[in-house]
C-alpha cells in the first residue's frame, strides 16, 4: 500500500524530497507532455542516422539520406549557371554595342564583366580602374586605341604589343634620343606641353614646333591630337600616360616606355571578354 | 566490540522507494463541456462567426489597384516583397508599420486584459473559437454531455465505430479547410484554388496546408485545453496584467456559502443557506473542466459560460441572477467582509441580505468608473501614440524617394578638356503601382553637367527617365564640372528628382570631388 504525503499547507501531494523543511510539491506533468519530451530524443536519434553526424576518427557518418552542405551549394550554383543561361546566350549572339544599348543585357553584362575586371585587370589598371602612371585610367575619355565598345573589346581580345597574338595591337614609338639633338628634345617638349598649358621658357615653343612638324607629325598628327590607329595619344589636352611637364615628356621623347597588355581571349573567352569589354565601356569614358 | 541492539535506528527513508512514489506525470482527463445557453452563450456565437467569417473571406475581398497591382484587398506578396492591405502598400523597409501594429496589439491586448480580465482568450483567441467550433461538431455527432460520457465508457460497438469517425472526419475536413485557407493571404485567392486543386500550386501551399491541418486537428480536437493550461504562456502573463480592479469570472461565496444541496431540509434544521445548490452546472459546462468556485484559478480562459449556467440555475430557483458574475477583486473582497463580519464568521447569508431577503445596501457593485483609472489611461495613452503616429507616418509617407551612392573608387577623374567627373548610383523609388515619369535634376555644382549610363541624351543639367510601377530604378550618374569652375576638393550639391505629374518629389544631398589642382 502506498502512502500518500500530503502537504498540509496546499494539500497537494509531495515527492518526498526535502530541502531544510521545504517540500517539493509533486503537481504531475501531462503525460502527453513527457511522450513529447521522448519523440524528441527518438527525433535526434533519428537524425544523427539521417544526416550526417557522428565524428569518426577521421571524418564523419555520412547520414542514410545523402545530404551534404557542399552538395547544396553545387545545386545552388548550377541553379545560378542556369538562370544566367539566357542572358549568357544573348551575350554570345549578340556585339557589344548591342549589348550595351539593352537595359537588362548591359546591367548583367556590367556585373559579370565587374567582377572578372576585380579578378583579371585590378593588378595593372587599378581596382577601381583609375590606372597609374603607365596603365592608363579607363574611367575618362582618353582611348589609346579606342574607346567604342567595339575598340576596347578588339583590345581586350588580342592585347597590345603581345608577342604571341599576330592580332595584337603593335606600335612602337622610336627612341627620338638617338634621332635629335637633346636641345630639339627639350625644344619639343616645350611644345608640346604648351598644348595643354603654360611652360617655363615660351622662346622654346617656336623651334619645338617645328621639330614636331619634322619628326612627330606622322603618327601624332598635324594637330598633335593623335591617332587611334597606332595607339598615339592625343598631346593637346589634360590626360598624360607617363605623367605630364615638360621633363616627363622629354624623357619619353628620348626613350619612350610602352606598355604592355596581354591578349585575353585564350585565358577568358568570348563570353567573358565581350562582359569585360561593356563593363569597361559603361565606366564613364566609352565613346 | 559493540553490542548491534545498542545501535539506534534513524528515521529515515529513501525518497525513492516505491512505498511513496508517485507518478510524475498524469493522463489527460477527459472533458465534456455540457452546452449552455444563455446571454453570454450567444455573444460567442457571435464573436465565433464574425472572427471566422475575417479569417475565411478577407482573402477573397477584391480592391482595385489598377494595372500593375494585384486586386487583392490583403496580400503577403513575399515574392515580390510587398504587402498590401486595401488601400496601403506596404514596402519592406517600411516594415516599421508591422512592429507598430504589433506594438499596438500587446499594449491593446494589456488594456483588455486590466479591464475586462481575459477577454481574449474567453472570445476571440483562435484556440477557444476553434475548440468550440470542434465541440459544436462533437455535440452534433455524439450529444451533449451525459450521451458523450456514456458514448466514451461504453464498448466499442458498431455505432461507436461510427460515431468516432465521422466526428473526426467532419474535424480533419474543418482542420484542412483551416491550414487552406491560410495560404490564400500569400498569393491571388482565385488562381491558386484553382491550382491547389489541380495539384499545380507550389508545394509549399501544399506543405503549409498539411502542418496547419495537423494543429488545427490536435490543438482543436485532441488537446484543447491542454493547449490553454501547458503550452500557451499568456495565462502566465495574465497574472501581471490584472490588478484588484479588473473584471473577472467570479463566483461570490459571499451569497452563495454556505452551499446546500438540501436547501429545504437545511432551512428547517436552522442552518444558514446559501443561494449556491450545489447543482454544478458551472462545472459541467466549463470548457476547461474546472471549478470556479475554488477561486480564480489559471485555468480559466472567462468564458462566462459558467455565468449562462448558473444564472440558467438562478431564474429556475427564482433567485437573483449573478451568483457567477463578472466582479472585480476590490468588490469582491469587500462584499466578502460584509458576508464575513470583517472576516470574524464564515459567509453567513443573514449578512447580506435585509429581512425581506433584498441585497443589503452595504454591498458593492461594479462601477463603470473602475474602468478609468491610472494604468488603463496609461494603456490607452500608450495604444493610442503608437496608433497616431503610425497614421501620421501612414498620411504623410513618402512614395518617390531618391537614394545617392557617391562612387568612392575612384572619387574623381580628370577628363581630356582638364574638366572633373564624379560617378553617383542613383537610386529612384516609384512606391506607387503607376508608371512614372521622372524628372532629374542636378542643383548647384555651377556649370555642371550630367550623363546617365543607358539614357541617350546629351549631357544636360536635368533629364527625364522612366520609372517603372512598384518598383526600384537605379542608375549610374555621371557628373561633370569644367575646371575653371571648381571650387575646391569638396562641393556640395543636391539631385532633385520630381513627378511633374503628381508634384512629388525628393532630394538628396551629395557631394562632388575634384583633386587639389585641377588645370
Ligand atoms: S470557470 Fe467559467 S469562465 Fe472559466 S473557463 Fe470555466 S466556464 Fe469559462
Ligand atoms: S451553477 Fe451556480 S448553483 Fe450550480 S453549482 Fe455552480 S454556482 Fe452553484
Amino acid at each position: 500500500m502506498s502512502t500518500e504525503r500530503i502537504d498540509d499547507v496546499s494539500g497537494i501531494s509531495t515527492t518526498g524530497h526535502e530541502w531544510d523543511g521545504i517540500k517539493e510539491l509533486n503537481n504531475p506533468l501531462p503525460r502527453w507532455w513527457v511522450i513529447t519530451f521522448y519523440i524528441t530524443i527518438a527525433w535526434a536519434a533519428a537524425y544523427t542516422i539521417a544526416y550526417p553526424a557522428w565524428p569518426m576518427l577521421s571524418s564523419a557518418t555520412k547520414g542514410v539520406l545523402g545530404y551534404s552542405s557542399r552538395n547544396d551549394v553545387k545545386n545552388e550554383l548550377a541553379a545560378a549557371e542556369a538562370a544566367k543561361g539566357k542572358y549568357v546566350a544573348a551575350i554570345q549572339a549578340k556585339t557589344v554595342s548591342e549589348i550595351a544599348a539593352d537595359d537588362a543585357l548591359r546591367e548583367f553584362a556590367v556585373a559579370a564583366g565587374g567582377a572578372a575586371f576585380k579578378v583579371n585587370c585590378v593588378q595593372c589598371h587599378g581596382s577601381g580602374a583609375q590606372g597609374s602612371a603607365g596603365f592608363p585610367n579607363l574611367n575618362d575619355d582618353e582611348w589609346l586605341w579606342g574607346g567604342s565598345a567595339e575598340q576596347i573589346q578588339q583590345t581586350i581580345t588580342h592585347g597590345i604589343r603581345f608577342a604571341s597574338d599576330p592580332d595584337t595591337r603593335q606600335s612602337e614609338m622610336p627612341a627620338f634620343g638617338d634621332i635629335i639633338t637633346p636641345e630639339q628634345a627639350t625644344q619639343v617638349s616645350a611644345y608640346v606641353a604648351s598644348l595643354s598649358g603654360p611652360v617655363h621658357d615660351a622662346s622654346l615653343i617656336e623651334p619645338g614646333a617645328k621639330v614636331f612638324a619634322e619628326n612627330c607629325v606622322a603618327c601624332h598628327g598635324a594637330n598633335a591630337k593623335g591617332n587611334k590607329e597606332l595607339g598615339a595619344p592625343d598631346l593637346t589636352d589634360a590626360i598624360w600616360f607617363y605623367g605630364s611637364g615638360e621633363t616627363a615628356i622629354a624623357a619619353q621623347v628620348r626613350a619612350p616606355k610602352h606598355g604592355v597588355m596581354p591578349a585575353w581571349i585564350g585565358r577568358l573567352g568570348e563570353t567573358t571578354v565581350k562582359e569585360l569589354a561593356v563593363y569597361v565601356h559603361s565606366l564613364g569614358g566609352g565613346e | 566490540m559493540l553490542d548491534q541492539t545498542q545501535v539506534e535506528r534513524l528515521e529515515a527513508e529513501a525518497v525513492n522507494s516505491a512505498k511513496t512514489r508517485q507518478p510524475l506525470y498524469a493522463a489527460r482527463k477527459k472533458i465534456f463541456p455540457k452546452r449552455a445557453s444563455g446571454s453570454f452563450r450567444r455573444f460567442k456565437w457571435l464573436v465565433m462567426a464574425i472572427t471566422l467569417g475575417i479569417y475565411y473571406l478577407t482573402p477573397w475581398l477584391r480592391w482595385d489597384r489598377g494595372a500593375f497591382a494585384p486586386d487583392q484587398a490583403v496580400l503577403l506578396d513575399l515574392a515580390n516583397r510587398r504587402f498590401y492591405f486595401f488601400f496601403i502598400e506596404i514596402w519592406p523597409q517600411e516594415f516599421y508599420y508591422v512592429a507598430g501594429l504589433l506594438m499596438m496589439a500587446g499594449i491593446g491586448l494589456f488594456l483588455i486584459t486590466s479591464t475586462v480580465g481575459r477577454a481574449w482568450c474567453g472570445y476571440t483567441c483562435p484556440q477557444t473559437v476553434w475548440v468550440d467550433l470542434f465541440l459544436v461538431v462533437e455535440r452534433a455527432i455524439e450529444g451533449d454531455r451525459n450521451a458523450r460520457m456514456k458514448l466514451d465508457a461504453g464498448p466499442w460497438t458498431a455505432r461507436k465505430l461510427v460515431l468516432r469517425v465521422t466526428k473526426h472526419a467532419i474535424w480533419v475536413v474543418i482542420a484542412v479547410a483551416t491550414g487552406g485557407a491560410w495560404i490564400f493571404y500569400f498569393a491571388d485567392a482565385p488562381t491558386l484554388i484553382g491550382e491547389v486543386f489541380t495539384g499545380t500550386a507550389a508545394p509549399v501551399a501544399y506543405v503549409t496546408i498539411a502542418v496547419l491541418t495537423a494543429t488545427t486537428y490536435t490543438f482543436g480536437g485532441l488537446m484543447r485545453e491542454q493547449v490553454c493550461t501547458y503550452m500557451c504562456p499568456w495565462p502566465r502573463i495574465q497574472a501581471a496584467m490584472l490588478d484588484e480592479n479588473s473584471l473577472t469570472v467570479t463566483y461570490n461565496d459571499w451569497r452563495g456559502e454556505p452551499r446546500s444541496r438540501h436547501a429545504k431540509k437545511a432551512l428547517a434544521a436552522g442552518q444558514p443557506v446559501g443561494d449556491c445548490v450545489d447543482c454544478n452546472a458551472c462545472v459541467a459546462v466549463c470548457p476547461m473542466g474546472i471549478d470556479i468556485r475554488d477561486g480564480q484559478q489559471l485555468e480559466c480562459i472567462t468564458c462566462a459560460l459558467c455565468i449562462d449556467a448558473c444564472d440558467g440555475i438562478m431564474d429556475k430557483l427564482g433567485r437573483e441572477r449573478g451568483l457567477i458574475s463578472y466582479a472585480t477583486l476590490s468588490d469582491y473582497n469587500a462584499n466578502m467582509a460584509v458576508a464575513t463580519a470583517g472576516g470574524s464568521s464564515p459567509a453567513t447569508p443573514s449578512l447580506v441580505r435585509t429581512a425581506e431577503g433584498k441585497f443589503s445596501d452595504r454591498l458593492a457593485h461594479f462601477h463603470i468608473r473602475k474602468i478609468f483609472r491610472l494604468r488603463t489611461f496609461i494603456y490607452l495613452g500608450a495604444w493610442s501614440a503608437v496608433g497616431l503616429a503610425l497614421l501620421y507616418s501612414l498620411l504623410t509617407r513618402e512614395r518617390l524617394e531618391l537614394n545617392v551612392l557617391h562612387d568612392r573608387n575612384p572619387q574623381f577623374v580628370t577628363l581630356s578638356d582638364g574638366s572633373i567627373r564624379n560617378g553617383y548610383t542613383v537610386k529612384l523609388l516609384n512606391m506607387i503601382p503607376e508608371p512614372r515619369t521622372i524628372v532629374v535634376i542636378l542643383q548647384g555644382l555651377p556649370g555642371a553637367e550630367m550623363s546617365a549610363v543607358g539614357v541617350d541624351l546629351p549631357p544636360a543639367r536635368s533629364f527625364t527617365t522612366l520609372a517603372e510601377p512598384d518598383r526600384l530604378k537605379m542608375l549610374k550618374v555621371f557628373v561633370r564640372q569644367p575646371a575653371d569652375q571648381i571650387e575646391g576638393t569638396t562641393q556640395s550639391f543636391t539631385f532633385r528628382i520630381e513627378d511633374k505629374a503628381d508634384l512629388e518629389s525628393a532630394e538628396y544631398t551629395a557631394t562632388f570631388n575634384a583633386p587639389e589642382i585641377a588645370r
